[in-house]
C-alpha cells in the first residue's frame, strides 16, 4: 500500500505551490489512475514520489517505510518508473535497455549476471517482445519502446510501478494493448500501479481507483464508477461533458461544439 | 562480434611488437631479437640502448596515452549524454595545457604531471560550478561552460607565452604541438600511474555508464545515485587525460574518433566499449607515433598524424555507416 500524507511541493522562488497538500492511498495490487488537466501538478507529484524532487513537506510511504528517508538505490527496489517516450543518445539493443532495470540488483562493480539477463528475457517474454531483444532500441516503434520500457520496469522487479503517461505517444490499438498488458502483469505479479493518463476513458476501462488533480489539489478519490461522472470532469477540465452509455460500458465525451459551415 | 572483440583487445601487442622494429637507426630483425633475449642481462652495446631506453619506453608512453584518450572519451561521451564530445570539451586539455605552460616558463620545480592535473582538474570543477543551477546540472550548460573555460584558459596560455622568455618559449610551444620524441622510462612510470589510476575506476564501473547514459533522472530511479557517479567518472577521466596531457602535449582526435569506431564494430554497450576503446587507443596512438618517428628523418609531431590519418578515415565510416552511426 502505498500512502501520500500531506504532500506539498513548491519550486523555490515561487508564490504557489504545484502539489498542493495531497493525501492519497492505493491499496496493494489496485490499479490507480491519475488524472488532470496540463499543469494540474500531475508530473510533479510523480516526481516527488518518484524521490526525484524533494516536497517541501509531507511524507511518503511504501507499507510504513518513508520512502523519501531512503537511498536512490533502496528506493529503486522498491519502485520503478516508466518514463515518457524518449530516444537515448546511444542505440543500444532493447535487451541492453531492460537489463538496465537490473542496475539496484546489481554490485557496485558487477555487470549483470546471467540470472539478471533470465530475469530480463522473461520480463521481455511478459510483456511479449522477446523476439525485439536484439533489435536496436532506438530503431523501434513508439509502442515497442514503451513495451520494452515496461520491460526494464517489470525486471526492475519492484512491488511499485510508477508509469507517466505511457500512451501518449502511441495510436488508439496501441493504447489499448499497452493499458491490458499492464494491467494483466500487475494482476499476476500482484504489483501496485500509480498512472497518470489523458484519456478518462481509457481510466474508466481500466483503474480500480481514480484520483483527480486539479491546480494541485486532489478533487475526487474513488472508484472509477463513482467519480467519473458528469459534473465532476466538466469540473476538472474546465469543460461541458456528457456520458453515454451502450453495451455494458459507459463512452465519456466532451459537449464542445464544432463551428458550422454556414 | 567476439572474434573482433578479440583482435581488438590484441591489437595494441601487436602494433607494439612491430612498431619495435622500425626505426630510423637501421636494425636488423635478428639484431633486434638478439637484443631482447639478452634485455634482461646488463648489455650496454648502442642497439640495447636504442630498443631498450629509446623504443621501448616510447612505444609504451604512446600506447598509455592513447588507451587514456580514449577511455576518457567514451567516458565523457556517456556521462554528458552527447556522442560529440572529447575529454578536452570540458576545457581539460586547455586548463592541463596552461598549468604545464606555468611549470614549464616560471616554476621548473613543479612536475608537469602534477601541474597538468591540478589546472585540467580547476578547470573541469570551474565548468561544473558554472553548469550548475538549482543543484542541477544539465548538459548543455555544461558543455557550454566548457567552451567558456576553454576559451579562457587559451587566452591565459597565450598570455604566458607573450611573457615568459623566448627560450622557453620553444619549449613550450614544442610540448604544445604533441610528441613522445621525448619518452624514457621515467615518464611511463610516471605517466602510467596517472593513467591507471585514472582508467582502473572506469574499467570497474563501466556498465553504470550504461545507465547514467540514459539520463539523470532515469538513472536515478533505477537507483544511480548520478552526482556521487558523475564526480567520479568525470574525476577519473580528467586523471587519465592530463596524465597523458603532461607528458605528450595535446594530441586531439583519438578521445572522439576510437569511442566512434568501436561503436560501429561492437555497439554501445560500455561493457565492451570500455575495454574496447582501451585496446583501440593504445594501437592507433602506436601505430600514429610509429609513423611519425619514421616518415621524415626527423620526429614529427604525433598530433598531426592523428588529425591527418583520423580525420578522413571517420568521414568514412560516417558517410558509409549512414545516418545511424552518428548516434542519433
Amino acid at each position: 500500500m502505498i500512502k501520500l500524507e500531506n504532500l506539498i511541493f513548491q519550486h523555490p522562488h515561487t508564490d504557489a505551490p504545484v502539489v498542493n497538500d495531497v493525501s492519497f492511498r492505493v491499496e496493494q495490487g489496485r490499479l490507480a489512475v491519475l488524472l488532470g488537466p496540463n499543469g494540474s501538478g500531475k508530473t510533479s507529484l510523480f516526481k516527488c514520489i518518484a524521490g526525484l524532487w524533494r516536497p517541501t513537506s509531507g511524507v511518503v510511504r511504501l507499507d510504513g517505510t518513508d520512502l523519501l528517508a531512503l537511498s536512490y538505490r533502496q528506493r529503486a527496489e522498491l519502485l520503478a518508473v516508466v518514463p515518457q517516450d524518449h530516444t537515448p543518445p546511444f542505440p543500444y539493443t532493447v535487451m541492453e535497455a531492460v537489463l538496465m532495470g537490473r542496475a539496484p540488483h546489481v554490485g557496485l562493480y558487477s555487470a549483470p549476471s546471467a540470472e539478471d539477463m533470465q530475469i530480463a528475457r522473461q520480463a521481455l517474454e511478459s510483456v511479449g517482445v522477446s523476439h525485439l531483444a536484439e533489435r536496436c532500441y532506438t530503431r523501434i516503434s513508439g509502442g515497442e519502446r514503451q513495451m520494452t520500457l515496461i520491460a526494464r520496469a517489470i525486471a526492475q522487479d519492484a512491488p511499485l510501478l510508477l508509469l507517466d503517461e505511457p500512451t501518449s505517444h502511441l495510436d488508439f490499438k496501441n493504447q489499448h494493448r499497452v493499458l491490458e498488458m499492464v494491467h494483466r502483469i500487475a494482476a499476476d505479479k500482484g504489483l501496485t500501479v500509480l498512472m497518470t493518463l489523458h484519456d478518462p476513458n481509457l481510466a474508466a476501462f481500466f483503474a480500480d481507483q481514480v484520483v483527480m488533480l486539479k491546480q494541485g489539489r486532489i478533487v475526487a478519490d474513488g472508484q472509477p464508477e463513482d467519480v467519473l461522472q458528469e459534473d465532476v470532469l466538466a469540473n476538472l477540465y474546465d469543460i461541458g461533458i456528457g456520458i453515454a452509455s451502450g453495451e455494458g460500458r459507459r463512452l465519456i465525451y466532451t459537449r464542445s461544439q464544432r463551428v458550422q459551415e454556414t | 562480434m567476439r572474434i573482433k572483440s578479440i583482435i581488438i583487445l590484441l591489437s595494441p601487442f601487436l602494433a607494439a611488437a612491430l612498431s619495435l622494429f622500425v626505426g630510423t637507426y637501421g636494425l636488423s630483425p635478428s639484431e633486434i631479437i638478439d637484443v631482447l633475449r639478452h634485455a634482461f642481462s646488463a648489455a650496454d652495446s648502442a642497439e640495447a640502448t636504442i630498443i631498450l631506453d629509446i623504443r621501448l619506453p616510447r612505444i609504451l608512453l604512446s600506447g598509455l596515452a592513447g588507451m587514456a584518450l580514449a577511455t576518457s572519451g567514451a567516458t565523457m561521451q556517456a556521462v554528458l549524454r552527447n556522442p560529440l564530445v572529447d575529454p578536452f570539451i570540458l576545457g581539460i586539455s586547455a586548463g592541463a595545457a596552461f598549468g604545464c605552460a606555468i611549470a614549464i616558463g616560471f616554476l621548473a620545480w613543479l612536475p608537469l604531471q602534477v601541474a597538468a592535473f591540478v589546472f585540467g582538474a580547476l578547470a573541469v570543477f570551474l565548468a561544473c560550478v558554472m553548469a550548475r543551477s538549482g543543484g542541477e546540472i544539465s548538459r548543455l550548460s555544461l558543455v557550454l561552460s566548457g567552451v567558456i573555460v576553454s576559451a579562457f584558459f587559451t587566452a591565459m596560455l597565450s598570455l604566458i607565452k607573450f611573457l615568459v622568455d623566448p627560450m622557453k618559449l620553444q619549449n613550450i610551444v614544442h610540448w604544445l604541438m604533441g610528441s613522445f620524441a621525448m619518452a624514457d622510462w621515467q615518464q611511463v612510470r610516471t605517466s602510467g600511474i596517472g593513467i591507471v589510476l585514472g582508467c582502473l575506476p572506469i574499467l570497474l564501473l563501466r556498465w553504470r555508464l550504461n545507465v547514467i547514459s540514459m539520463g539523470d533522472d532515469e538513472a536515478r530511479s533505477m537507483g544511480v545515485n548520478v552526482s556521487v557517479k558523475r564526480i567520479i567518472f568525470i574525476g577519473s577521466a580528467t586523471l587519465a587525460v592530463t596524465s597523458a596531457v603532461a607528458v605528450s602535449g595535446i594530441i586531439g582526435w583519438i578521445g572522439l574518433m576510437v569511442p566512434h569506431l568501436i561503436r560501429m564494430v561492437a555497439g554501445p554497450d560500455h561493457r565492451r566499449l570500455i575495454p574496447l576503446s582501451m585496446a583501440g587507443g593504445a594501437t592507433f596512438m602506436i601505430c600514429a607515433d610509429t609513423v611519425a618517428r619514421n616518415m621524415t628523418s626527423f620526429d614529427l609531431p604525433v598530433g598531426i598524424i592523428t588529425a591527418l590519418a583520423g580525420a578522413p578515415f571517420f568521414v568514412y565510416l560516417m558517410k558509409r555507416g549512414g545516418k545511424e552511426s552518428w548516434g542519433v
